[in-house]
């Protein structure tokens, strides 16, 4: 398995690679992948279905006990079927989507791309629904997004392109992150991160508040990934990508993420907290709303986009609740809505490809060689609309049955109620894509409008390969339809791999005159109905949305959402960034020392032993002279040398306590900074200035207080703080595990690199971006009124510019040091 | 004023003991940032000591002599510090342990018994960044000792 992982990233990266040269060709190469995990998971297929999933595992950080396990059940297999099986087809498809009209018209670069991100696509994919632990299925899931924001935007000239592939990563990104909060509570709630040992052993703490907002996080996770109100708006904006992305991410596979993790987690979790509460009312939201808006739609492709919303919302309603026979149904329908979607999109993508729109008021019906694109689209749209003898039916009225015989909780009857009300849409659209296809809304008002000449009636036909992949999705919602046997077993262990409790039943073409069937008449019947009298249920509908129109749609809010950031910061910055240096300084000492103190002030116990030998007080002494002259005298290069008095000073104190240590480093660190402050004071007046000053001098006398009594009542408290603590002290545990556990003899080293390594490590850091900024803010500065060099200039400034040259930044430096000098002197 | 100037002219008693110093200077910091781990010194002090050497070649060459201390460039001594460091404390993760945990190897050589603590990486980074720093701050804000001297140029620019 995770061979195979490796071959679908290096496949891709490879095709990325060589994209130039393959164009459309890569979709060939690409192909190769999902062809040989198809035909690995069918020699697997065996042994899986008979309940004994293979697995594997690999210690990736043992330190913090990350390990990747992969483990393929039966769901897993029902999924690999969608990623890998619908992969492969659209591989084929694609090849022939690409393929130019005029074979001398110079093939887009990009799509050599394309086709190594939808490899690297399907491999994270894989990921996600082969991954056991939480962590692994989080970045697989990442991965996705990523994978997806890239084909989204792979045509990278077209400005709208780009807007939806960063609408679409900044939604599901923000869920993503929600989710890794959400995956870390979880799994700390349960004790273990493997999904195979939570199901086992659910954690039992129906009252932690910390697993329910957990909980909650999966879901706003799940909701994002799975285009759930209100983060739906990316999905539609998605459609922008070249119809085999839409087709494969954006209906069969990346958006079904969502619903496979909640499928995963509902047996364990849903009787928890607000699962069903939040779960029910957001699937049955968005599968009203995407079924309403899907039929306001003349964009065929955008029809189903809505679809697809609406759909995925029906599966959260199906996979969500907990209760294994409605997630049996869910398991139908998420492979029968697999085949008609893609099949679909097919579908709308050849009609693009050959007639030049997918507008349905431009359709006018088609010619000759259309026939068995016409019977895939007619096929799929039945499916979708749940008539008999397809699988769109089986599934449908399983999830029916499933509702009216097992939907025992609270608010199961509305969400009946809304599953039939939906579904009674999803025929009227379904109607509607079929209708649209055959031309019956062709508008000559409308096309006289449009400036380029398309006629679908005389359209070029498309080419058996074109056409095939649609077929084999469409031949096998008829077998499937006609003969549920050759599913019922994968789904019923898909229902028992997802909760080992489960006891599903049979899939039947027919199940006998339940109440199930007759919500199937009702909704066949309506949904006629609106379909006859469709110009007066549009008319509805427009009156209608004039009135919702008034609440923000989740496009316009996600826009005034990213504005909104945009302002704020904007505001704050100019707060905050005000741009006078003495400010930013006293307001960072300020709540540096002042917030310690607060802390500190409580913990105060007096002044202890303050001289211990008589050598204190000469040493204190120096220190308090030097410090006050610091402050005292008026030249700078004066103060800086105080300054080192206090350091030398105060490593003098060290030797004195016995510190060698310390004593060492202090003196090695005041003399380097004392160079360094002569180095730097040069470049400044001599002495201070002080006109017109940010801050007048009583502030700034405050502020010096402040922080001065602050680390003195620090420094007091922090070397008194232990002494209370019961037990071997710190310092002692420390003296005695140097030599055994650090290896050295040098108890002040042995804590730098080994007991307290971790605070060099970021010190070390904290030093190379100071060193950094230093030189930034150096060189930046040098020339006034041109723009600073670049970074790369900086770094590169090599030796060896000719002395005294007027280039040279440093005889420039001096002349703007001298400018400076003169105009504040 | 305190015009940003060299010293107008070479003093030669300066240069020489600087010569003689320098190298001094760089083996004793060499010293305590391998006696470190047993006896006072460490990464830390050992790198401010070669800065401070450092410190000197400019007193007598400028920032000239400060850039060709030595071969590599200061960004790339900083950043192949760091790199030591963090290498040091993630490899024992990578190994199944804690960050930053450290085994010892001893081995006897012809002058007597050798003892390497893996904690000596770590401590070379951080006397790497050390020094890396040191010349990046001589490099940036020091001077050509001779172009100290205002040029025609210069002046042209103030005035």
């Amino acid at each position: 398995m995770f061979a195979l992982l490796a071959f679908h990233l290096v496949i891709g990266i490879a095709i990325v690679a060589a994209g130039q040269q393959l164009g459309r060709q890569g979709f060939a190469v690409a192909a190769v992948a999902p062809l040989v995990t198809v035909i690995w998971a069918i020699t697997q297929a065996g042994g899986v279905l008979d309940g004994e999933p293979v697995t594997e595992s690999f210690s990736w950080v043992g330190g913090l006990g990350i390990s990747l396990d992969l483990r393929l059940d039966a769901f897993a297999l029902a999924m690999v079927a969608l990623v890998s099986g619908i992969g492969f087809l659209i591989c084929i498809y694609a090849l022939a989507y690409f393929k130019p009209h005029d074979p001398t018209t110079p093939v887009k670069s990009n799509v050599g791309r394309l086709a190594g991100t939808m490899t690297v696509f399907a491999g994270a994919m894989l990921g996600v629904v082969w991954s056991d632990h939480l962590i692994a299925l989080f970045i697989a899931w990442e991965l996705t997004s990523i994978t997806s924001y890239l084909l989204i935007g792979n045509d990278d000239t077209n400005p709208r392109a780009r807007a939806a592939a960063l609408q679409a990563i900044l939604i599901t990104g923000m869920g993503g992150l929600i989710l890794l909060a959400g995956l870390i509570i979880v799994g700390q709630a349960a004790g273990t991160y493997l999904l195979s040992e939570i199901i086992e052993n659910p954690p039992t703490t129906g009252t932690s508040t910390a697993l329910n907002a957990g909980l909650i996080c999966v879901l706003i996770g799940a909701f994002t990934k799975s285009a759930q109100a209100p983060f739906s708006s990316w999905l539609p904006g998605a459609m922008v990508a070249p119809t085999p992305v839409s087709a494969y991410l954006h209906s069969a596979t990346m958006v079904k993420a969502g619903v496979y993790l909640v499928a995963r987690m509902a047996p364990m979790f849903a009787t928890q907290g607000n699962w069903r509460v939040v779960l029910l009312t957001v699937g049955s939201a968005t599968m009203l709303i995407g079924g309403l808006r899907a039929l306001r739609q003349y964009d065929l492709k955008l029809l189903l986009a809505y679809g697809t919303v609406s759909q995925l919302g029906f599966m959260m309603l199906l996979f969500g609740t907990g209760d294994d026979h409605i997630a049996q149904a869910g398991v139908a329908f998420l492979l029968a809505h697999g085949a008609f979607k893609a099949a679909l999109f097919m579908v709308v993508g050849i009609v693009d490809h050959e007639v030049g729109t997918r507008d349905v008021r431009r359709l006018t019906g088609f010619g000759q060689g259309w026939r068995l694109t016409l019977v895939a689209g007619v096929v799929g749209a039945a499916s979708m609309a749940g008539l008999p003898p397809l699988f769109g039916f089986i599934s449908k009225e399983k999830a029916l049955d499933g509702y009216v015989e097992h939907g025992d909780f609270v608010g199961s009857t509305v969400v009946l109620v809304v599953i039939v009300v939906a579904s009674i849409l999803t025929f009227a659209y379904s109607a509607r894509f079929v209708l649209g296809l055959f031309g019956v809304f062709a508008d000559p008002e409308f096309e006289a409008k449009c400036d380029d000449d398309v006629d679908s009636q005389t359209a070029h036909s498309p080419s058996s390969q074109f056409v095939g992949p649609a077929l084999v999705l469409t031949v096998f919602t008829i077998a499937a339809g006609l003969a549920p046997i050759i599913v019922d077993r994968l789904v019923e262990m898909s229902t028992i791999a997802l909760d080992p409790q489960a006891e599903p039943k049979h899939l039947h073409l027919w199940a006998g005159f339940n109440t199930a069937f007759t919500l199937s008449l009702v909704v066949i019947g309506t949904g006629t109905a609106l379909t006859v009298f469709r110009s007066r249920v549009a008319a509805a509908q427009s009156v209608m949305s004039k009135a919702v129109r008034l609440v923000p749609s989740s496009e316009q809010s996600f826009n005034f959402l990213l504005r909104g950031v945009g302002v704020v910061a904007r505001r704050v910055t100019g707060v905050l960034q005000n741009g006078s240096l003495p400010i930013y300084v006293s307001i960072i000492l300020m709540v540096t020392t002042g917030v310690p103190l607060i802390a500190f002030a409580q913990e105060w116990n007096g002044f202890g032993d303050v001289i211990e030998t008589p050598v204190h007080v000469v040493i204190v002494a120096v220190i308090i002279a030097a410090a006050l002259g610091a402050s005292i005298v008026r030249r700078r290069i004066a103060a800086a040398l105080m300054l080192g008095a206090v350091g030398y000073a105060m490593a003098g104190l060290y030797v004195v306590q016995g510190a060698p240590d310390l004593a060492l480093t202090q003196f090695a660190i005041e003399t380097l900074s004392t160079v360094l402050f002569v180095l730097v004071l040069r470049y400044l007046p001599s002495t201070w200035t002080h006109r017109a000053p940010a801050l007048a001098a009583p502030m700034r006398i405050g502020v010096s207080v402040f922080v001065g009594v602050s680390v003195f009542v620090f420094a007091l408290v922090a070397s008194g703080a232990r002494s209370d603590v019961s037990g071997p002290q710190q310092s002692e545990i420390m003296v005695e595990n140097s030599l055994t556990k650090g290896k050295g003899a040098n108890v002040v080293n042995v804590i730098l690199v080994d007991f307290r390594g971790w605070d060099t490590m970021g010190e070390i850091t904290v030093l190379l971006v100071a060193a950094l900024g230093a030189v930034s803010l150096a060189r930046g500065g040098r020339r006034r009124g041109e723009p600073g060099p670049t970074f790369e200039e900086i770094l590169d400034d090599e030796p060896g510019i000719p002395v005294g040259d007027s280039d040279s930044p440093s005889s420039s430096l001096i002349g703007a040091a001298r400018r400076n000098q003169e105009g504040s002197g | 004023m305190n015009a940003p100037v060299g010293p107008p002219q070479r003093s030669m008693i300066l240069d020489q003991s600087i010569k003689v110093l320098y190298h001094s200077i760089l083996v004793l910091a060499l010293y305590f940032g391998f006696a470190g781990h047993n006896l006072p010194g460490g990464g830390f002090v050992g790198g401010l000591m070669a800065g401070a050497a450092v410190s000197l070649r400019y007193v007598s060459g400028g920032a000239e002599a400060v850039r060709t201390t030595f071969r590599a460039p200061s960004h790339v001594i900083l950043g192949v510090g760091l790199f030591l460091s963090s290498a040091t404390a993630l490899v024992p993760v990578l190994l199944g342990g804690a960050v930053l945990e450290h085994a010892e190897y001893e081995t006897k050589l012809p002058f007597g018994k050798v003892k390497v603590v893996s904690a000596l990486p770590f401590d070379v980074g951080v006397f790497l960044v050390v020094v890396g720093l040191v010349l990046m701050a001589f490099a940036a804000f020091g001077d050509d000792r001779v172009s100290a001297e205002p040029t025609e140029t210069d002046v042209k620019a103030v005035q």
